[in-house]
Order: structure tokens, then C-alpha cells, then sequence
């Protein structure tokens, strides 16, 4: 509990930082983001309205004493192009996106750590290869290309998942979510089995698995009720250090399953040049990944009672 | 994997190996060579990367086609003899188009190792030999930067600096800079108390010697690794920024727009997808097993430390 206590403590200046950054960020944008919003038929006039509208206007510490305590009451302004609050897209977007990052993850670790168990248990075996050509492949196939290819395979040769859309219904969502996952989790998942291969091996090698043997233990209690528990540790750590990376995917997946989320919302901002927007989405993202980082430590400690002391 | 193997030697050598004059055996050129080399894998790897930086800078005295130009009469026309590759939706050639995306995707991977490693070391080197409000500082801010998806702060840094070749390499090594320096900061913690500092410090060595030559030359090993782990994440991460259409945009040609561009006539013309695929997904292999191999001849101990950090910069 106290660790975890330090860990939040420590979480706030990184997260203050983080946020400063973005506001620093948007007004770094070179030359007026008014002016560049509007495009070239704009007059003078309207850059001007534009101005105010955004709070750009006023001096800068102002806009930056506006900004926190807009944050503090989860108010990121109005969308320039839909006229909408932008907390009000962000919780419409984020929905599927969390979906489909927890979709990520759970096909890499439903795939990625029995695939690691094998491994290391059998090693040289076929599925040790598998492991490691799956590892090599996942960090060099392109999450666009993957998609690509389960896109065109399952949607468009053999109709079986739809091409596009989160879904209504939820039988409907869960089918609409199974290619997006796999191909956003497929990076991590020959990491995931790497990482529990080596992990177990080096578990397997302590006196406390041999105890257990000796005590006439079968494999699966020593494997399931002694190795695994600490083997998983840094499963963990690799899935907790890599969830901002698996949100990065996600946006990219979203594109090629043309999915509504976060990375839709931010590309379409993007294009019309929707400050707000784009602000939110990044701040989002950032409270993302502090967040998560913060539950991967819980889950340490439910895992690993040392951490606990 | 076959990298990841116990290195293979063949009989001759390990007989040969004593009699190798100390120099080759402990130089850097001489345990890369040795181990790298040695493998079919890993000297396709290296002569793929070869064959490819190679074409990227003669590219332009190739007898190809204008990667630009456009031609109505031959929208879409599979791969033939006039058009090896084939033609996209304006007609353009799709080999000539995927031979300059090769110079776009090498100049990023190698721009931003080289911009990373710079910083990176930098930071690295100075939070981890000083102790005190300097050190402090540069971590928080490493923390901060750590704090944003990679690809989210590469998408805002471009729509912020406006997209060309500079500003694409800029965005990216933003957030490969702070996993950089994480990595520098700890293999430089390791050595700082070594014995040999101190003694360096004891005869009077000078702060900068010391850092430089005693302390920044015995950590390079993980640094080296880590840089050509680096290329091919990089690599990834512009492609997947043009995919988006963000970073560089038509009619420059980059792998990433071009399999953006080739999504949508996917069942008609697969081929506009799949030529800059493979070459994307080869060219990163290649310098992964590069990488690996690379790791495993310098320190056949250490564990992948890169592999998350790959990742981040990859996708």
C-alpha cells in the first residue's frame, strides 16, 4: 500500500509535466493556428473572432490558468468543427478504443504466454520456433500490414467478421472486434512468449520448484501454483511498458477496420486543424498510459506479495 | 530463432581462435565479424541491408521512371514487362515508386538513430555521472516525455512542425530520445563506480576524460546494440505516420502512403499493397536479425533489454 502510495506521489509532477507539455505544444503551432484554421479566404475579421473564440487572445499565463482549471473540471473546450464539447467526443471515442486495446492485450497474452509455457518447457521444440520467428515477426510486420492481410483474408475473400464499424449490438461489437485485436495485439504477442519462456526457465531453476517437485507435486501444481506466479512478473512489466505503444496501435488499426476512436477522432482534428480536439486526445492518451501504469503496479502486488512489504 | 543460438563455430576457427592476435579477438570488428558473418540468416540480412542503402543512394541514376509521373493509359496495370511491379492508380510506376521510398525509409531510420544516440547519450551520460539537481531535472524530464504514446507524440510534433522529411525525423526521435537516454543513464550508473574510475579519478584524470574515455567507452556495448535495434523501430514508426497520411505525403513516395494509397483498391490491384509491404517488412527484419545478431556477438549474456523499447519505437 505505501509503495503504491509513492508511486501515485510520484505519478503527479510527471503527469503536471506532461500536461504543461501539451499545453506548450498547441501554442507552439507556427504562426497563428487562428489563421491557419481558417485557410487563406479568411479576413481579418473572422481570424480575429476565431481568436477569442479560442482564448487566444488573452495573455498567456491566463490561457494556461484557464487550461488547468478547465482540466480540473474535465471541461477541454469546445470542437472548432463539430461546435461539440470536447470531453463529450472523448468519452464517445474512448469506449472502443479501450475495447480494442484490451482486446490487443488479451490476444497477446492469451496467445503469447501458453506459447512461452510450451517453449520452455519443451525447448527446441516447434513450438520454441514458433515463439521466437513470432517475436521476430511481430516487431517487424507493420500493424497496418497485418491488418491489412487479416482484412482482405477474412472480411473481403472468406465475409466471415465485418470490414468496418464497432458494432451495435454486443454480439455485434465482439465480432467487430476480433480482427482489430489480433492485429494490434500481434507485435506483442511473440514478445509476451519470449519473455515468459526466459522468465519460466529462470523460475524453474529455483530450489523452491525443486522442493515442490520433490514434494511429489505434479507438473501441473508446479508450474501453475509455483512458477507461474513469479514467471509472470515481467510479463507484466513488458505489458505495462508497452500499453502506450499497443494505444499507438490501436489508433493505426482503427484506421484500416475504419473503427470510431480515439485515433479517428485525432485524425480527423488533425485534418481540420482542431486544436481543442487534438489537445484532448493527447491528454487523454497521456492519463492513459500514466493510469494503466499505475494499475500494472497493483497488479504487482497482487501477483508478487513482496512487493506488497 | 537461429540468433538467439548458442554461437556456432565451426572447428577450424575455434582451433584457429588462440592464435588470432589478442587485438581481433577483443576489437569490436573482430567479434562482430566473427559471429555475425558466420551465419546464411544473418549474411542475407547484412547483404539485403548492403543492397539497400545502396540502391537508396544510387537511385537516382537508375534507368527507372519518374517515381511522379503520372499516366492515364496505364492506370492499375499489373506487373509486366514494361511495368515490373506494376502501376498505381495514377498510372505511376509502382518499382520505381518503391525504389525512392527505400531512400525516405533508410535517411528517417538512420536520421533518427543518429539524432537519438546524440541526445540520448547526452542526457544519458550527464544524469547518470552527476549526481544532484542536474541529474533530477533531465530524469523528471525523461519521465515526462516517457509519459506520451510514441506514435501520438510523432503525430502531434508533425501536425506542430508541419510535415516534411526534417520535421517527420524531429517527431520521431522525440519520443525515442528519452528511451535512449534511459538505457545510457543505466549502463553509465554501471560503470561509474567501477574501480578503474575511481582510479582514473585518483590520478587525477580530468571530469571530461573520465566521462569520455573511461566511463562513456566501456558502456558503448548496449549503445551500439540499442542503435541498430533503433533503425528498423524508426523505420516502422514513419511508415506507420505516412500510412496515416500525416508525416511525408504524396506524391512523394513512401511506403506507408503507398500502402495507404493501395488499401482501396485492395481486391482489384493487391499488388499496389503488397510491393511496398515487403519491403517494408524485409527491410526491418533484416536489420532486427542484424540487431540481434549484433547483441549477440557483444554480449551473448545480456537479455534482450531492447525488446520493449522496440517495440515502443515501432508501432
Amino acid at each position: 500500500m505505501r509503495r503504491l502510495f509513492e508511486r501515485l506521489v510520484q505519478l503527479v509532477p510527471t503527469t503536471v509535466g506532461a500536461l504543461v507539455l501539451v499545453f506548450a505544444l498547441m501554442r507552439i503551432v507556427p504562426g497563428d493556428p487562428a489563421a491557419a484554421m481558417l485557410g487563406t479566404n479568411a479576413t481579418p475579421q473572422s481570424v480575429a473572432d476565431l481568436r477569442s473564440q479560442l482564448g487566444l487572445d488573452r495573455p498567456l499565463y491566463q490561457q494556461f490558468v484557464d487550461y488547468f482549471l478547465g482540466l480540473a473540471q474535465l471541461d477541454l473546450g469546445r470542437s472548432l468543427a463539430l461546435r461539440t464539447p470536447v470531453s463529450t467526443l472523448l468519452w464517445q471515442a474512448l469506449g472502443p478504443t479501450l475495447l480494442l486495446t484490451l482486446g490487443g492485450t488479451l490476444v497477446s497474452v492469451v496467445v503469447g504466454v501458453p506459447l512461452g509455457i510450451v517453449a520452455a518447457l519443451r525447448r527446441g521444440s516447434w513450438a520454441d520456433y514458433v515463439a521466437s520467428v513470432g517475436a521476430l515477426l511481430g516487431i517487424s510486420i507493420p500493424v497496418f500490414v497485418w491488418g491489412v492481410l487479416l482484412l482482405l483474408t477474412f472480411s473481403l475473400q472468406w465475409p466471415l467478421l465485418p470490414s468496418a464499424g464497432a458494432g451495435a449490438d454486443p454480439l455485434e461489437v465482439v465480432r467487430a472486434l476480433i480482427l482489430p485485436s489480433l492485429a494490434t495485439g500481434f507485435f506483442q504477442v511473440g514478445l509476451v512468449a519470449r519473455i515468459t519462456r526466459s522468465s519460466l526457465l529462470s523460475v524453474l531453476a529455483h530450489d523452491y520448484v525443486r522442493t515442490a517437485r520433490a514434494k511429489g507435486l505434479g507438473p501441473q501444481a508446479v508450474i501453475g501454483n509455483h512458477a507461474l506466479r513469479n514467471g509472470l512478473i515481467p510479463v507484466l512489466t513488458v505489458i505495462g511498458l508497452n500499453l502506450g505503444t499497443l494505444l499507438g496501435g490501436a489508433v493505426v488499426a482503427e484506421t484500416v477496420f475504419t473503427r470510431p476512436g480515439l485515433g479517428r477522432l485525432m485524425l480527423d482534428a488533425i485534418s481540420a486543424r482542431d486544436y481543442p480536439v487534438i489537445q484532448g486526445v493527447v491528454v487523454v492518451s497521456v492519463l492513459f498510459v500514466v493510469v494503466l501504469n499505475l494499475l500494472v503496479d497493483v497488479l504487482y502486488s497482487a501477483v508478487d506479495p513482496r512487493v506488497r512489504a | 530463432m537461429t540468433v538467439g543460438d548458442a554461437v556456432d563455430v565451426p572447428l577450424p576457427a575455434r582451433v584457429a581462435a588462440p592464435v588470432r592476435p589478442a587485438a581481433d579477438s577483443f576489437s569490436l570488428h573482430g567479434r562482430v565479424s566473427r559471429t555475425v558473418l558466420r551465419k546464411p540468416l544473418i549474411l542475407a540480412s547484412a547483404l539485403f541491408i548492403v543492397a539497400a542503402v545502396g540502391s537508396a543512394v544510387v537511385v537516382p541514376t537508375l534507368p527507372l521512371g519518374d517515381p511522379t509521373e503520372q499516366s492515364v493509359v496505364r492506370r492499375l496495370k499489373p506487373p509486366s514487362a514494361e511495368n515490373v511491379l506494376g502501376t498505381d492508380r495514377l498510372g505511376r510506376d509502382i518499382l520505381s515508386r518503391v525504389m525512392w521510398g527505400t531512400r525516405i525509409s533508410l535517411t528517417v531510420g538512420i536520421g533518427v538513430v543518429a539524432i537519438s544516440a546524440l541526445f540520448g547519450t547526452l542526457v544519458g551520460l550527464l544524469s547518470g555521472y552527476f549526481s544532484g539537481a542536474l541529474a533530477d531535472v533531465l530524469m523528471r524530464v525523461v519521465d515526462i516525455l516517457l509519459a506520451f504514446p510514441p506514435l501520438i507524440l510523432a503525430m502531434v510534433m508533425v501536425t506542430v512542425l508541419g510535415s516534411s522529411l526534417q520535421t517527420v525525423v524531429v517527431a520521431i526521435s522525440i519520443g525515442v530520445v528519452p528511451r535512449f537516454a534511459r538505457v545510457a543513464r543505466a549502463a553509465i550508473l554501471a560503470i561509474r563506480e567501477r574501480e578503474y574510475v575511481l582510479g582514473a579519478r585518483a590520478l587525477g584524470a580530468s571530469t571530461a576524460r573520465i566521462m569520455l574515455r573511461h566511463v562513456l567507452l566501456n558502456a558503448i556495448d548496449p549503445l551500439i546494440v540499442l542503435c541498430t535495434l533503433l533503425v528498423p523501430a524508426a523505420i516502422l514508426t514513419e511508415a506507420l505516420l505516412s500510412f496515416l497520411g500525416l508525416g511525408i505525403t504524396e506524391p512523394t513516395p513512401t511506403w506507408g502512403n503507398m500502402i495507404n494509397n493501395g488499401r482501396l483498391v485492395l481486391r482489384e490491384a493487391p499488388w499496389l499493397t503488397f510491393f511496398p509491404s515487403a519491403a517494408i517488412v524485409l527491410t526491418v527484419i533484416a536489420f532486427n536479425l542484424l540487431g540481434d545478431a549484433i547483441r549477440d556477438a557483444l554480449d551473448p549474456n545480456t537479455k534482450d533489454f531492447a525488446a520493449p523499447m522496440r517495440a515502443t519505437g515501432g508501432a
